[in-house]
């Protein structure tokens, strides 16, 4: 029997990660977590459970100081009726929308996306493409990591073995549209093929582009983003980019076809006259 | 670990494993065997029943995350005749193998108690978690939107 602690505030928290028991994992709402255990996959690597689900002050969606700051432990349903979210970003709360259905919404959390570092969680690229950051807290103290910098391989991020994602903050945007499209096989309940996100300014002076399910990280595409603001050709660019591989999912193929058309039509729904380079 | 539950009003003291699922408990501890399960991985809602009041997959609910939590299951929605939902499932034949429907029916029954407009476009989002394998849908929209026209 796996053990399990249940905490309720953050210095029971990082009482026991300074403990650092054997093979710990951090249990929010249970929609990665659970299907891994009930599948019996890697239990073998779960020492301890460290469940995070009640701590409130990890809750919570405010603006300040220039910033929309949401708790990692704040849920998609939560993000979908945020007025905050749904007037400052949108994006963020139409991508939750897409997550899964209710009953997911309902349990899954902003952090355990991030946490889970999953190439194909569906709110990664938006927030690379927002410049997200995270605040990181453990019993060390607390650090900033900006979202591109905390996915360093497949399913590995920045976060210590001692630390919990406390906070994700974003910029706010600004004259900076932000948009996104997930391509999947049925609308809900569906695990991206490839997810693509951008934001632009007027004239796509400053683009910066993410995206998901096309490389072991959710990923930042520099090359398409330097494209983009040089008026060269975005969709090759792309292709230097991503790395997509065959899946149950969807084929190299698909993805890279797919991702490259989706992204033209993301810059050019940016409401600027952008021609489309190169389409086959 | 020994934790309460207020399971479809009354609470119940049980010893169980703390990351035993909300589902097993309610089917092998508390006999209550109306939740299915269908996938176990938080697909299909065949094991959707209400926590605190809100729809969740109970496959992926650890136990001790509802210690001392309200959980109503399909047996708790009603405690003597059918509620006005399931009557529509009988009348407009919502139902067919059985295995989704108490799964759509909370899932319907949280749609009804949100208050939203009954829309095509706004049930089939409400129960986009429930898998059906025989009915096509169709008749499970017409038994929500029949329930929310005689219940509203």
């Amino acid at each position: 029997m796996i053990p399990v602690t249940s905490v309720k505030t953050l210095p029971e928290a990082y009482a026991l990660l300074q403990a650092r028991p054997p093979g710990l994992r951090v249990l929010a709402g249970g929609t990665d977590l659970m299907v891994a255990i009930n599948a019996r996959v890697g239990l073998d690597r779960i020492g301890h459970v460290l469940d995070i689900w009640n701590v409130r002050e990890l809750r919570g969606i405010a603006l300040q100081d220039n910033f929309l700051r949401i708790g990692a432990l704040t849920t998609y349903t939560e993000i979908i009726h945020s007025t905050l979210v749904n007037t400052q970003l949108p994006a963020l709360a139409a991508v939750s929308r897409e997550v899964g259905a209710w009953a997911i919404q309902n349990r899954g959390t902003l952090g355990g996306n991030v946490c889970n570092a999953s190439p194909a969680g569906d709110t990664l690229p938006l927030l690379l493409a927002a410049d997200a950051r995270f605040l990181l807290g453990g019993p060390r103290g607390e650090r900033t990591v900006v979202a591109e910098e905390f996915f360093l391989a497949y399913r590995k991020t920045a976060l210590g073995a001692d630390e919990l994602l406390l906070r994700v903050d974003f910029p706010l945007p600004d004259a900076a549209r932000l948009a996104y499209r997930k391509v999947g096989t049925r609308r809900a309940q569906s695990i991206s093929k490839t997810l693509i996100a951008v934001r632009a300014t007027p004239g796509l002076r400053e683009v910066r582009i993410a995206a998901g399910c096309v490389a072991p990280i959710p990923l930042r595409c520099r090359r398409a983003e330097q494209a983009a603001m040089s008026g060269g050709d975005v969709r090759a660019a792309l292709q230097l980019d991503i790395s997509p591989i065959n899946d149950i999912r969807s084929t190299i193929e698909y993805r890279r076809l797919v991702s490259a058309n989706v992204l033209l039509q993301l810059l050019k729904n940016m409401g600027t006259p952008y021609s489309l380079p190169g389409r086959p | 670990m020994r934790l309460e539950l207020r399971i479809n009003g009354s609470v119940r003291s049980l010893e169980v494993e703390p990351l035993k699922r909300l589902l097993d408990v309610l089917r092998e501890d508390l006999i209550l065997t109306g939740t299915k399960e269908g996938c176990g991985e938080g697909e299909c809602g065949a094991c959707a029943v209400l926590l605190d009041g809100q729809l969740v997959n109970s496959c992926l609910v650890a136990v001790c995350q509802a210690a001392g939590a309200s959980v109503v299951t399909i047996e708790g929605l009603s405690s003597s005749a059918l509620t006005p939902l399931q009557r529509s499932f009988v009348e407009c034949g919502g139902a067919q193998c059985g295995i989704c429907t108490p799964g759509m029916i909370v899932a319907g029954q949280c749609f009804l108690d949100s208050g939203a407009a009954a829309t095509d476009e706004a049930v089939r989002e409400a129960i986009a978690g429930n898998l059906c394998r025989c009915t096509g849908y169709t008749k499970i929209v017409e038994s929500i939107q029949h329930a929310a026209r005689e219940t509203r």
